[in-house]
């Protein structure tokens, strides 16, 4: 691989957008949230959100979702953490996510539409809840 | 305690963007036998007792989560810094915004990897709000691993790449930055 210029970047931008031959998701806006403050980055958040965006690559979603990052979700106890919202699917809290557990996300939540278990969150820790 | 230094400048960075800054400024050097870091930025300047506080695991400044009273991401790294006896300064300035810099000696046996550089620089460039990121980047050759240099902006990225929360403008970006971290041209 040679170095890339910025002309190369915009051709290969132009070029998928003329790839019309990917894979569909209802309403097409899928929204992943990867939790990137101190405890998830220490616990390895970086290579969670590497292994999505690899996983969204591989299953030809790129044009259908949104991939964020926010600080802190109040879950540093299950680090790495991902939220997931789209529609047909309620929007759910994963926690311990890392690289194998974030290809699963997003084969089976967002392609296949079930659920992942034995990594959904709900509540954050007690000091980070409004009083 | 993080894993690399790239893990500790994304920490750094995220502080910056959570904090509001509107212009960050990453430089990121790897020459002379040592790993220099410079992050700076636009937000609001910090008084002698916040700086003190910055640094103090068991004090936050508590601006997203009022009730959280840790923040580990600065103490963390003032760690790290010292257990390598290199060089740590947290500075605000008098017309605004704050420059923190950190040296590591690169052969010390504690001082952790550089880690995952195009990584690092994706991540950066891709936390949510309005905000101009502007990356110098220098790794100097030594034995068998050559050299590079090469300076980007977040708004020229958007550019040429498209919108940097979608999925395919950074799978696009991730690509660019690892070519940039190739020897030679």
């Amino acid at each position: 691989m040679a170095k890339m210029t910025l002309e190369d970047l915009r051709k290969l931008r132009d070029e998928r957008k003329k790839d019309l031959g990917r894979r569909e998701v209802e309403g097409k806006s899928v929204q992943i949230i990867v939790g990137m403050g101190t405890c998830g980055i220490a616990a390895g958040a970086k290579t969670t959100f590497d292994a999505i965006l690899a996983a969204v690559d591989e299953f030809h979603l790129d044009k259908d979702v949104v991939i964020r990052q926010t600080g802190c979700m109040g879950l540093c106890y299950v680090e790495p953490t991902v939220e997931v919202a789209m529609p047909g699917m309620p929007a759910t809290i994963y926690g311990k996510v890392d690289a194998d557990v974030a290809r699963r996300i997003v084969q089976e939540h967002v392609v296949e539409k079930t659920l992942v278990e034995n990594h959904i969150f709900d509540r954050p820790a007690a000091d980070i809840l409004k009083k | 305690m993080h894993a690399s230094v790239c893990d500790f400048v994304l920490d750094v960075v995220q502080n910056s963007v959570e904090a509001g800054a509107r212009n960050v400024e990453l430089d990121l050097v790897e020459a002379d036998g040592r790993v220099s870091v410079r992050v700076a930025d636009d937000g609001r300047v910090m008084t002698e007792e916040e700086r003190a506080r910055a640094l103090d695991p068991f004090r936050s400044a508590g601006g997203k989560h009022p009730g959280r009273r840790v923040g580990l991401g600065l103490p963390f790294l003032e760690q790290a810094v010292r257990e390598v006896d290199g060089e740590f300064s947290l500075e605000s300035r008098k017309g605004g915004g704050t420059t923190l810099r950190f040296v590591l000696p690169a052969g010390h046996l504690d001082t952790p990897p550089t880690g995952d550089v195009p990584g690092l620089i994706r991540s950066a460039l891709a936390f949510d709000g309005m905000y101009e990121l502007r990356i110098r980047r220098r790794r100097e050759a030594r034995a068998g691993v050559p050299g590079t240099e090469y300076e980007l902006s977040r708004s020229e990225l958007a550019e040429a790449a498209g919108d940097l929360s979608g999925a395919s403008a950074l799978i696009l970006v991730g690509r660019y930055l690892e070519s940039l971290e190739l020897p030679g041209d």
